[in-house]
This record gives C-alpha cells, sequence and structure tokens, in this order.
C-alpha cells in the first residue's frame, strides 16, 4: 500500500495580478521505502508541490482542490495546530534548498536540535542530548559540533545539520528541496552519498526536488518531470531518464551537459516556459515543442498509461519514441 | 584563430588583507591576507575561449576581475596587445609599450577608459547587471554614449543590429523594453548585446549561464560562440561547472585555492585528467544516467575546502590530496615543501603536481 498518496492537487497563487496557477491538478503516489525524483525547471511548480505537502504553501497561495493521503488519512484541511503537533517533522520532514537560512544563527547546532527533540517529540534534555549525538554520528559530523554556532559550519556541515534535523523524530517521508544546488560540486556528491547511505541503511521514503536531472539521476527510483505546473511524465527512473516518451523530457536531457562519453552537441528548447497566470491553450509545452501536431494547440492531454509504470501527458504518447 | 597572443597574464597576485582585531594590532602581530589569486599566468589566443574554472572561492572570478580592472593586484603583470587604434591613443597619453604590449597593472583611470572599449564583461545575474530604469535600446545603447561613438542616428542602427544579432526579434518589440518585462535569457542576451556593441576584443563571461535554466544555457552559449567566432573576440569564460566548460571552450584552466593546477586543450583535461584535483571534480559530477543510482560515487578527495588565509606551505591541495598520500617519501617531501609550478606533461597540457611531472 502506498504511504502517500496525492490527488487532482491544485494550489494557486491569488496575486493581484491574476491567478497563478503554480501546481494545476498533480497526483502521484509513494511507496514505502522508495525515492521519487520530482524534476523541473524554475517556475514549474515544484518547490510549491513541496510546501502544499508539508501546509506551508506562503501566501497568497493556497491549496484549492485535490487530496494529500498520508497513511490512510487526508490531510488537507487538518489545521495548523495538528500539522504542527502531528504531521511536520515527525510524520513528514524537510530538507530545505540553501541549508544556510534554516539555522538560526544566535543558537548553537546543539541546541536547536535538543530544542526540536523537546518541543516535536517530546524527549528531556538528557534523552535529546544522547539523541543528538547519535543522529551527528550517522551524517558524519564530528560531536564537536553541537557547541558550535551555524556560522563556523561550512556549506557541507551546514546541509549535514540540516538532513540529521529531518531524521530526528524517525519520520515516514523526507522532502529534500534542491539539498545541494548551493554547494559546490566535491561537497554536492558528498552530500548525495550521504543521501543514499542514509536511505538504504534505514529504508527512508525520500520525495527529491531539483532542477537537476543528473542529482534526480543518483537517487530516483521513480522520476516525476513537471512543466508549467502539469505532471508531464512519471515512472521508473531507469526508463524516464534512458527512453523518455515526453518531447520536453527528451528536450531537457538533451540540454543536458555531458562530462563523460563523446561530446555531442548541446540542445536547447526554443522559447521560455508560459505564464502560469494564462498558461496556452491545449499542451502547455506546445509553443516550445518542436514535435507539436495542430491538435496540441487544443486539446490538453492528460497522462496516459504506456505500461510498466510509464505516463506521459502527450497527444502523441506512445508514438514517439526516443533514448538518450 | 588568429594564433597571436592577447592578453598574457604573468605571475598574477591578489590578496586582500583582513582587518585586524585591536589586539593583534597592539601586540604587533603582522596583516594576515586572504590569497585569492596566487602567482597565476596564462596566455590567451586571440579568437579563443579560455576557461577558468573552480569551485567557490577557487580565485576564478577574481582574476577576471583583474583583468578588467576593477580589482587591484599585490603583485605581477597584465599584458595586453591592444588594437593599433588603441594603441596609438595610449601612446599619446604616455602609455610605455613592450613588444606592442601595455602592462594593464600599471594603467591609470584615464588609461583604463579608453582600455575598457576592448575589454567588456557579462556578469552572472541578468536581474541586477541590467539598471531597472533603462529600456533595451538604452542599455544596450549605453557604452556607446560612454565612449562617445557615432551620432544618434548610427547609434541607433547599431543597437538594432546587436538586438538582431543576440535574436531579440523583432527587435523593434524589445526597443522600449525593461528588463522587468523580460525573462532571465532575454535578458542575458541584452547584456551579451551590450558587451559586444563596441566590438571588443576580449570579453570576460563571469557564470554566465548558471543563474538561467538547463533548457535554455544552450542557445545562451551558442549566441555567445557565434559572436566571438563572427568578430574574432577573445573570450574568458568563467565558470564552477566542467561539463559545460567542455561546450564552448578551447583551452580549460582548473583554479584551485588561488593557482591554476592544469591547463591546457579542452577535451584534453577533461578525458585525461592528471591532477588530482581536476579528476576529483569529474568525478564528482552527476549524469542523469540512472546506472548511477545507489552506487556510492567514489570521491577521490580528501575534506573540505580550506580558507585561503593561511595556505599551506608546500602545495596547497596537499591536505585534500589522495595521491600524496600514497606518494614515496621522495614525492611527498616536495609536496610538504615547494609549491609545484605548471610543467609540460604533453602538447597543451600543463599540471602543478609534483607526482605527475
Amino acid at each position: 500500500m502506498p504511504l502517500l498518496v496525492v490527488e487532482d492537487l491544485r494550489i494557486y497563487y491569488f496575486t493581484g495580478r491574476g491567478v497563478v496557477r503554480a501546481v494545476d491538478g498533480v497526483s502521484f503516489s509513494l511507496e514505502p521505502g522508495e525515492v521519487l525524483g520530482i524534476a523541473g525547471e524554475s517556475g514549474c511548480g515544484k518547490s510549491t508541490l513541496a510546501w502544499g505537502l508539508i501546509g506551508l504553501v506562503p501566501p497568497p497561495g493556497r491549496i484549492v482542490s485535490g487530496r494529500i493521503v498520508l497513511d490512510g488519512v487526508d490531510i488537507v484541511g487538518l489545521s495548523e495546530d495538528v500539522l504542527r503537533s502531528r504531521i511536520r517533522w515527525k510524520r513528514i520532514s524537510m530538507i530545505f534548498q540553501g541549508a544556510m537560512n534554516t539555522l538560526t544563527p544566535v543558537y548553537t547546532v546543539g541546541r536547536q536540535m535538543v530544542e526540536l527533540l523537546r518541543v516535536h517529540g517530546g524527549f528531556s534534555e538528557r534523552e535529546a542530548r544522547a539523541r543528538v549525538l547519535e543522529l551527528l554520528d550517522s551524517v558524519g559530523l564530528e560531536r564537536g559540533i553541537f557547541d558550535r554556532y551555524p556560522h563556523e559550519l561550512s556549506g557541507g556541515q551546514k546541509q549535514r545539520v540540516t538532513i540529521a534535523m529531518a531524521l530526528a523524530l524517525d519520520p515516514d517521508i523526507v522532502i529534500a528541496d534542491e539539498p545541494t544546488t548551493a554547494l559546490d560540486v566535491v561537497v554536492q556528491a558528498q552530500i548525495l552519498n550521504l543521501l543514499k547511505r542514509l536511505q538504504r541503511e534505514k529504508g527512508i521514503s525520500f520525495i527529491l526536488i531539483s532542477h537537476d536531472l543528473g542529482v534526480i539521476a543518483e537517487l530516483a527510483d521513480k522520476v516525476m518531470v513537471m512543466y508549467a505546473g502539469r505532471v508531464v511524465e512519471y515512472g521508473p527512473a531507469d526508463i524516464v531518464l534512458r527512453r523518455p516518451g515526453h518531447p520536453y523530457t527528451y528536450m531537457l536531457l538533451r540540454a543536458f551537459p555531458r562530462i563523460h562519453g563523446p561530446r555531442g552537441r548541446l540542445e536547447y528548447i526554443p522559447g521560455a516556459p508560459p505564464d502560469l497566470r494564462s498558461p496556452p491553450p491545449g499542451c502547455r509545452f506546445h509553443p516550445r515543442c518542436p514535435f507539436r501536431v495542430e491538435e496540441c494547440s487544443v486539446r490538453e492531454p492528460s497522462l496516459r498509461d504506456l505500461g510498466g509504470g510509464h505516463y506521459v501527458a502527450c497527444i502523441r504518447a506512445g508514438e514517439l519514441q526516443f533514448s538518450v | 584563430m588568429g594564433g597571436g597572443i592577447v592578453l598574457r597574464v604573468e605571475n598574477l597576485s591578489v590578496w586582500f588583507p583582513l582587518r585586524r582585531g585591536l589586539i593583534e594590532v597592539l601586540r604587533f602581530r603582522p596583516r594576515r591576507y586572504v590569497y585569492a589569486v596566487n602567482n597565476v599566468s596564462f596566455a590567451l589566443r586571440e579568437g579563443e575561449v579560455f576557461c577558468l574554472v573552480g569551485e567557490s572561492g577557487c580565485g576564478k572570478t577574481t582574476t577576471g576581475r583583474a583583468l578588467l580592472g576593477l580589482v587591484k593586484p599585490t603583485g605581477g603583470r597584465i599584458l595586453y596587445r591592444p588594437s593599433r587604434e588603441l594603441a596609438e591613443r595610449l601612446g599619446e597619453l604616455g602609455v610605455v609599450f613592450e613588444d606592442g604590449f601595455v602592462d594593464l597593472v600599471s594603467l591609470g583611470r584615464r588609461e583604463w577608459r579608453l582600455v575598457r572599449r576592448e575589454i567588456q564583461v557579462v556578469y552572472q545575474d541578468p536581474y541586477s547587471s541590467l539598471n531597472p530604469r533603462f529600456t533595451v535600446k538604452r542599455s544596450v545603447e549605453e557604452p556607446l554614449i560612454i565612449h562617445g561613438i557615432g551620432d544618434e542616428e548610427w547609434r541607433d542602427r547599431r543597437v538594432r543590429e546587436m538586438l538582431e544579432a543576440v535574436r531579440l526579434l523583432p527587435v523593434s518589440e524589445y526597443l522600449e523594453r525593461y528588463p522587468h518585462e523580460l525573462s532571465g535569457g532575454q535578458r542575458q542576451r541584452v547584456a551579451i548585446a551590450r558587451a559586444f556593441i563596441l566590438n571588443p576584443r576580449l570579453v570576460v563571461a563571469d557564470e554566465p549561464v548558471s543563474m538561467l535554466d538547463v533548457s535554455i544555457r544552450a542557445e545562451i552559449l551558442e549566441l555567445l560562440v557565434s559572436l566571438k567566432s563572427r568578430l574574432g573576440t577573445t573570450i574568458v569564460f568563467i565558470t564552477h561547472d566542467l561539463a559545460t566548460a567542455r561546450y564552448v571552450c578551447d583551452r580549460i584552466a582548473v583554479m584551485y585555492l588561488g593557482s591554476i593546477v592544469e591547463v591546457g586543450d579542452a577535451e584534453k583535461v577533461i578525458r585525461e585528467p592528471l591532477h588530482p584535483y581536476t579528476r576529483a571534480l569529474i568525478a564528482a559530477i552527476p549524469e542523469p544516467d540512472p546506472a548511477n543510482r545507489r552506487r556510492m560515487r567514489e570521491l577521490p578527495i580528501k575534506g573540505e575546502v580550506p580558507s585561503a588565509v593561511d595556505l599551506p606551505r608546500g602545495c596547497s591541495f596537499m591536505p585534500r590530496c589522495v595521491v600524496y598520500d600514497r606518494a614515496d617519501p621522495r614525492i611527498k617531501r616536495l609536496c610538504e615543501e615547494r609549491r609545484p609550478g605548471l610543467a609540460r606533461v604533453a602538447r597543451d597540457h600543463w599540471v602543478a603536481c609534483w607526482a605527475v611531472s
């Protein structure tokens, strides 16, 4: 049974200049111990989706419709009190983009972690301290970090602290939103190795959000590609990254610079993503799509099952075959 | 490629002094420095794209800023060979030449004003590099106005030409727009048009696509390369991303902690990296290959980048080097005591490592 089921979720921002449909009818499920990678470019709605899952959509945004079913219980519409006391940290925790900004500069690392365990987990001071040391070990930090302030830590160390905090209360699901984006490439690889090890050892269910398909490929069992607030492709990583069914996924992969193998030509997708206040009619990708047919500008495709758990939202799904 | 040398950097160093605390002053502690750039040398061939690559804090941006005259070097020379026209005007101001080259480090403000016509820049962030109160036309025209080139009609024609060249089409639709009405990619095209409108001989492009979405990066890179090919411009391309560098650069210089550790033909450096740091960088780059899933990535490097305040006496990479760990005692001694210089290991391939050379 899936751990998390999201059904037709819509999250809109009600701005003075119109309604931004940031997440517009997104559905997926997450099995226990699975890593789902959500890929897409800036403005595709992937971060809004993440905030939606923990009930923290910043105003003027809100969840308009849809269900987020965690272990059989719909958490959309639960009060902030319930979300805070029962869901966040305990059931679903989050590793944010730019860890530097999620730690409080005025408390030591240890203090912040102890507080988290006491407030959200009901630990006593002594239990909490012991648990924090254990957590520091598990993310590969020296215990001396306990008495340090965030500004004394490197970017990689801070990110390890936030990972430790996300794992502190043994949540069912960890959402990692661009966990390595602000880091240098060597540190990024170290953090990805850490996430891999933790995932393997603890069987954590991960939702990994990134604009970088390279990062997604490092961890994800399944990949979901978003474009302009919609899911355009969803399926096992081996299929989506090797034989994608959606032109957008294919072109994104062709735009990715490769360090290994022959150099080839770097492709690009002409144009820019649409304004989500007034997305184009029909398929939202059609103005940029070299494979479009006339119908694409009129009919909006929904996800079609291509077998093997592979879904593609394209009018020519199944007919177009790509290999990367 | 013309092949001639446009610019030669010799032993460039840029150190930033740290402020001393009161106690340090009272105890006569010597001033400490951040060694941002340390003894860097390279030469740019006319018409090439030369890449400075490295992680944050490696000195690549500071090196670029030194070429632009935006930071004063602590030591070394930056020899630039100006066009004949510029050379004449500099000569009139009494600037000394050496084999047709002029040392940019020795120039004053007045001379730099002239030189800037030929050395331009494209910055990383198109959201802050364009004046929000300027229309596209004004932004692109600005360098012509500053340098007092052409009359209004000529400038207008030139701006239109440039916008066409960066494919902001139809041009008439973009002329009167403001930056906030443009996408990131469009803004970066405006920045490129502005950098190239003076027909510069050298453009320093500092992470020009890092803020853009992957799907449009290649388009901007292609634009940059096609403009430089058409105009014979030389480009210094600064990036943290070796994979991107591979697609645009003729030669790559890998920097670590203020020094160039490896430099050479781009494909050679990437396919046959020799410096332990270059190898680690390449090993760390993730690719969208599902075969990497859950396979632990082997990183032939230890720890994290230290601060550039107290550099080790010998090789600055030594504390992180896995090759050092395995090296024989004779080489280890060299690593500990002497900084390796760049040594030629193959045609167009230089490495600064005692264990390699």
